[in-house]
């Protein structure tokens, strides 16, 4: 399945519910205010790594890009894509959820 | 509706609520999609977690604050062939509520002599997971 | 294969509408198949054409306008989050004795039917919203 999370970790629970709910071999994109979760020294990141071991978690760099956020700063195996990727994504996995 | 399109296709439909009621009309318009979606004669589940759970709340009353009072159309639900309606304990338990909190949900099951029987189940992350990955169509109100 | 979109908040408060039109965009650069967007919540705002952004800003309603018009795209507004927001065709205007309607080019108001329909004939359906 691919889980996307658009909500900063830091104002609501989205991608903590996310994270306990996704299951071994899902991906899970950070788009939007998503994309904070994904701060290497932020409060996530080491849900985020533990998640990294059965599941791939990306951002959607025009997100990132928007927010100035260097991609040195993402947590360490999470993946960069663009909206073409985003499709191909949605288009892979068998099944997409938007935590909204 | 397009019923040459449909007709024959049965998905199982999963809409998740994760807002509380009233502070924002997510719950509300979530619910008559759900209402709808059951008509087409899908596969319809509800999963309450986090603060959707604050939906299933017994006792509301928005006589005071002049909104429509939509919780009594969760009754409903039951008579759509909804017969399935999960919410996680965990998030029951973080917000010190218990199922006893909870308006008492019920469907008359018609392969069991019309009895009423209980629409709510409440069920553990693990389970909860299943529930998601098991759906075919996933959408959060 | 076929892809549906909902767009459940309005243009300029939230990213949602600009990350659906993006994301539908980059879907049928790839030649797959858009059978709908669907509009709902406040998402019904995305459809009224008495939207007049600044000029140095995008214009979000015409960029649906335009996609659609590209690419034959099916762009529905759910009638009852519409009603209760003040978006308004003409069949909406006649039958509730309004003096006005704003509809979008485009953009046609239908029930929320069509979501589901669309959720059962889409290989997959990708909601942006808040």
């Amino acid at each position: 399945m691919l889980h996307i999370v658009n909500k900063s970790p830091f104002e609501k629970n989205s991608l903590e519910t996310c994270l306990r709910l996704s299951s071994a071999g899902s991906s899970i994109l950070l788009i939007e205010d998503g994309v904070y979760g994904a701060l290497a020294g932020g409060e996530m990141a080491g849900t985020i790594r533990d998640a990294l071991a059965d599941r791939t978690v990306c951002v959607l760099g025009p997100d990132l890009l928007a927010r100035g956020i260097d991609p040195g700063r993402l947590i360490d195996g999470v993946e960069i894509v663009d909206y073409a990727a985003f499709v191909k994504l949605a288009v892979e996995q068998p099944k997409v959820q938007s935590w909204l | 509706m397009s019923e040459e399109f449909t007709s024959g296709t049965v998905k199982k439909f999963l809409y998740v609520n994760r807002r509380a009621p009233h502070g924002s009309n997510y719950a509300q318009e979530g619910l008559e999609v759900a209402l709808i979606g059951a008509a087409f004669e899908q596969d319809v589940a509800m999963a309450y977690l986090d603060d959707g759970v604050f939906q299933l709340k017994s006792g509301q009353d928005t006589g005071k604050i002049g909104t429509k009072n939509f919780s009594a159309t969760y009754r409903a639900l039951g008579d759509y062939d909804v017969k399935r309606v999960y919410v996680e304990r965990e998030s029951l338990e973080r917000r010190g509520l218990s199922q006893e909190d909870l308006m008492p949900l019920v469907y008359k099951d018609e392969d069991d002599d019309w009895e009423e029987k209980p629409l709510i189940h409440v069920v553990s992350a693990e389970e909860m997971r299943r529930i998601i990955d098991e759906s075919d169509v996933i959408l959060n109100f | 294969m076929k892809l549906a979109v909902l767009v459940n908040e309005g243009p300029y408060t939230h990213q949602a509408s600009d990350s659906a039109f993006h994301f539908t965009t980059a879907a049928l650069e790839q030649g797959h198949e858009v059978i709908r967007v669907f509009f709902y919540h406040d998402g019904v705002n995305n459809g009224t054409r008495l939207t007049t952004p600044p000029q140095d800003d995008r214009h979000i309603t015409d960029r649906w306008s335009d996609l659609a018009r590209r690419h034959d795209l099916d762009l529905v507004v759910c009638v009852a989050a519409a009603q209760r927001r003040g978006v308004v065709d003409e069949d909406e205007q006649r039958r509730n004795g309004k003096d006005a309607n704003n509809i979008a080019e485009g953009f046609r108001i239908s029930g929320l039917g069509q979501l589901i329909e669309a959720g059962i004939q889409a290989d997959r359906m990708v909601a942006f919203g808040d």
